[in-house]
């Protein structure tokens, strides 16, 4: 199955303006692997994922999916099994129904309308709201914008999910459901996030960047448990692996993966 | 100064339509040539931006009133001319649809008025004259206003021209030009220093935008002459022809208004038109016919165009008949009405 | 402003409710406008009495669509002044009388008033097409029509975006009024810089939002997968109505009736 396979080798990125955000990154992401990307706010994390999807490209080194290259041509190719949530779900629904919206990707791969009606009920039942299909996405809630940009990307059926954030700015409730949704799939993932219990919980391995280079790359475990590197990096221990401020006792204790 | 509906009359409003139409297809051919089609989405979110500012009341110093951004300016610094054009297409007719700000078929109108004058005489010849030679903050003021200004007196004279072209209005022409100007003089000063502040801070902000429009949507002198010129002999003979068939044919008048939209457009219904048009022809001929009021009315009452169409002129009898009918008529549509939604409250009852 | 957004969506609301008018064919519905509006228009400046009829068509669509009438009389009401502005001046320039029923009046008035009717007539109709089409239908019927993609496209997009935005500078103009006390609008100076962040921050909301549909696949086709076809009672709502506005056009109907009735009851 090495074509779920996301290999990033030596890339290099600066903006425009002279603002170097990505400085050599190599990793390799295998089949079924669920892995968090972690750092501070500025570490380099969107501009990563904006490579990987080849919104942007880089200065340098390479991004192989599967057996192909990232270039400018086998981008449709990639972006076919690539599926990316954004961070924020407005960037992504943009039609006036949630219908239209889950529909839009499909659509634009020709598929028939029978097959693209199948896979919005399908895509929509998986995230749990099928039954907002006929609203208008501007009135959803926070956690259905969030279940509804899932589904938009679910419809194409990718091999690999990519996540920008996917819990923030949620209620604990809906926070909840997107990380149980996250759980449930068993697509490849990539998530980056702050949010280092959500990613404890989906991922067993992580990424730490700092600067725009791999600070750490290992077992959830591993990372979680040295506190001095996530310090470094702008990051704190998941409060579920902290001592309770009330009790003072560490009731939960992890299981290194 | 939008304009509604009910000031213009079908020829000019088609010939606007038409000509509204002819500028909007040449721009979106420029543009499919030219531009990056990044440039699709960033056109949908200013024109959105325009929209929300318009909703940003300003206070004008020392006068205690408020004024809004009108934006075909700031879309042409923005997004070029053409790319600027077709934006304020689009914001004009959802102002249209969801507000009846202007009307649909003043909307040919409200285009060449707000989106014409300055995306495409203001802009070119008066902004790119300023800042011809790089951009600096003053330059971007003076050009700014300058073509505000401009730009507001040509679209408030074109207002004018439209309403007395249209005759719906009594107004002497040196009154309604007295009325519009100055108005819009102030109008368009407060246009212009509103755009030079935006510009001004994008300009600081992210100079790279500009610069792109101004590469984008560059005219070179020849394409904007060639284009203006024949935008002026369209208009010459668009407008002659409809005034021709007017003069020749005045009931034939409110058709020419959908036949020139059938050619120029609406091409799918060609074969309504035409339906449209026999119709018109056929029922025109009724009068000579000897065509007679039923029972009991008149000779002198015996309906014709024109006693239809100049009902004022004829004498008290007529006028009564006009009147009693005219409110039977307003009672029946309001009963009807009535009987409807009540037979739909009836039904939507029974279905529950 | 927040007036103006909630007008937009509940219109989309409307606009996606099952009856009869909105299940109409968007292409019918725009076309049927169109002449509407032509019809309307093209009546002599002094005419009303022929004009009257024409209500019949809003009043039934109306009805029809299960709309409440409050909003929209709301609505013509606020272009009313801008309307009655300029046909203001009409009984003050046109001193020509007429006598109608023994009592002299000014053309200038009739005209006056003929000149409003239009308004509510026509405003009512472009309305009522928005309130049972909804944006996106009305974009498919453009593109049937032979309105070029780019412009629907853009014109969707300024749609979409419309909302978005709005709720963005609801939120700035919060602040800012939390911060001047008592101020009427943004002060000029500030305007600039107001509107100048929106407008950045909408810029980088713009290219995120491209970034987003290309990777779904978008190369330039706003795929809608809704192709209805024109059926009979399409046709039927089309040609009914358009032979109602050329029969009013040519003759004055209350006219008709009038002199009837009032014929029955001289004899």
């Amino acid at each position: 199955m090495s074509h779920h396979r996301v290999e990033a080798r030596n890339l290099h990125f600066s903006y425009p303006d002279g603002q170097a955000a990505i400085q050599d990154i190599s990793f390799t992401i295998l089949h079924g692997e669920a892995v968090g990307i972690i750092g501070a706010n500025g570490a380099g994390k969107s501009t990563l994922l904006m490579l990987l999807m080849g919104i942007l490209f880089p200065d340098s080194g390479e991004i192989i999916v599967g057996d192909t290259r990232l270039t400018p041509k086998t981008l449709p190719m990639i972006r076919e099994r690539l599926g990316m949530v954004f961070q924020d779900p407005d960037d992504q629904l943009f039609m006036t129904t949630v219908r239209d919206d889950v529909a839009f990707g499909p659509r634009n791969y020709h598929l028939d309308e029978q097959e693209v009606a199948s896979r919005v009920r399908e895509a929509l039942a998986q995230v749990g709201i099928l039954h907002l299909r006929d609203r208008a996405p501007f009135k959803l809630s926070g956690g259905e914008k969030r279940a509804a940009a899932i589904a938009t990307v679910l419809s194409m059926k990718p091999d690999i999910l990519i996540m920008d954030e996917p819990t923030s700015s949620l209620d604990p409730k809906s926070r909840r459901m997107v990380m149980e949704l996250l759980k449930s799939f068993e697509h490849t993932k990539i998530i980056t996030s702050h949010d280092l219990d959500m990613v404890l919980e989906t991922c067993q391995r992580f990424l730490v960047i700092k600067e725009g280079s791999v600070a750490a790359d290992g077992p959830a475990g591993e990372i979680l448990k040295n506190p001095q590197l996530l310090h470094s990096c702008g990051l704190e221990m998941p409060l579920s692996l902290q001592k309770c401020p009330i009790c003072g006792d560490q009731t939960k204790n992890f299981k290194s993966g | 100064m939008h304009m509604a509906d009910a000031l213009i009359s079908p020829a000019v409003g088609g010939t606007m339509l038409a000509v509204t139409a002819g500028l909007a297809a040449y721009s979106a051919k420029k543009i499919t040539n030219e531009m990056d089609e990044k440039k699709i989405p960033l056109m949908g979110v200013m024109g959105a931006f325009v929209f929300a500012s318009q909703m940003i009341n300003f206070t004008i110093p020392a006068t205690g009133s408020s004024g809004h951004l009108g934006g075909g300016l700031l879309l042409a610094i923005l997004l070029g001319p053409y790319a600027g054009f077709l934006t304020m297409t689009s914001i004009l007719l959802i102002q249209a649809l969801f507000f009846a700000d202007g009307g649909l078929l003043a909307y040919g109108c409200n285009v060449f008025n707000l989106g014409f004058c300055s995306c495409f005489v203001s802009y070119p010849f008066i902004y790119r004259w300023f800042t011809r030679q790089g951009l600096t903050s003053r330059k971007i003021l003076w050009g700014a206003t300058a073509s505000g200004i401009v730009g507001l007196q040509l679209g408030a004279f074109s207002v004018v021209a439209e309403t007395l072209a249209s005759g719906k209005t009594e107004l002497p022409f040196s009154t309604f030009v007295l009325l519009m100007q100055p108005i819009h003089l102030g109008i368009g000063l407060v246009e212009g220093l509103v755009t030079a502040a935006i510009v001004t801070y994008v300009w600081r902000a992210r100079p790279e935008i500009l610069e792109k429009a101004a590469i984008g949507g560059a005219l070179g002198d020849r394409s904007i002459k060639k284009f203006l010129t024949g935008l002026a002999i369209g208009v010459v003979l668009i407008g002659g022809a409809l005034s021709w068939f007017a003069s020749t044919s005045p009931d034939g008048l409110e058709w020419s208004m959908e036949r020139t939209a059938g050619t120029t457009e609406i091409e799918a219904t060609d074969g309504i038109h035409q339906l449209f048009a026999d119709l018109q022809s056929r029922t025109a001929f009724m009068p000579d016919y000897g065509f007679k009021a039923p029972a009991g009315a008149s000779s002198e009452e015996a309906i014709s165009e024109e006693t239809a169409s100049s009902w004022p002129a004829v004498d008290a009898g007529t006028s009564a008949a006009g009147l009693v009918g005219g409110s039977l008529t307003l009672v029946l549509a309001a009963l009807i009405g009535y009987l409807v939604s009540l037979s739909k409250k009836k039904g939507s009852k029974a279905a529950a | 402003m927040k007036d103006s957004l909630r007008d937009i969506r509940l219109l989309d609301d409307l606009a996606r409710r099952q009856n009869p008018i909105n299940k109409l064919h968007p292409l019918v519905k725009l076309l049927t406008t169109i002449i509407y509006l032509a019809v309307v228009v093209s009546f002599g400046r002094y005419e009303i009495s022929a004009l009257l009829p024409l209500i019949f068509y809003p009043v039934v669509v109306f009805a029809l669509a299960e709309l409440a009438p409050g909003r929209i009389l709301r609505r013509i009401a606020w272009v009313m002044p801008l309307v009655i502005g300029i046909g203001i001046f009409n009984p003050v320039f046109d001193h020509q009388t007429v006598t109608i029923m023994n009592s002299t009046i000014s053309k200038g008035w009739l005209s006056f008033i003929s000149l409003v009717i239009k308004c509510v007539l026509t405003v009512a109709a472009g309305i009522l097409l928005v309130a049972t089409t909804g944006m996106e239908k009305l974009g498919a019927a453009m593109r049937i029509i032979g309105v070029p993609k780019i412009m629907v496209l853009q014109l969707l997009l300024t749609y979409r975006y419309i909302l978005l935005l709005g709720d963005e500078l609801a939120r700035m103009l919060r602040a800012y009024s939390l911060r001047a006390p008592g101020h009427r609008g943004i002060k000029l100076a500030a305007w600039g810089s107001f509107a100048g962040s929106l407008l950045l921050r909408s810029f980088d909301r713009a290219q995120r939002v491209y970034a987003a549909m290309c990777l779904r696949g978008f190369k330039g086709d706003y795929n809608t997968g809704d192709d209805a076809k024109v059926g009979v009672r399409d046709l039927q709502f089309l040609i009914g109505w358009v032979a109602f506005f050329l029969i009013t056009r040519s003759y004055n109907l209350p006219f008709l009736l009038g002199s009837f009735l009032t014929g029955v009851i001289g004899q």
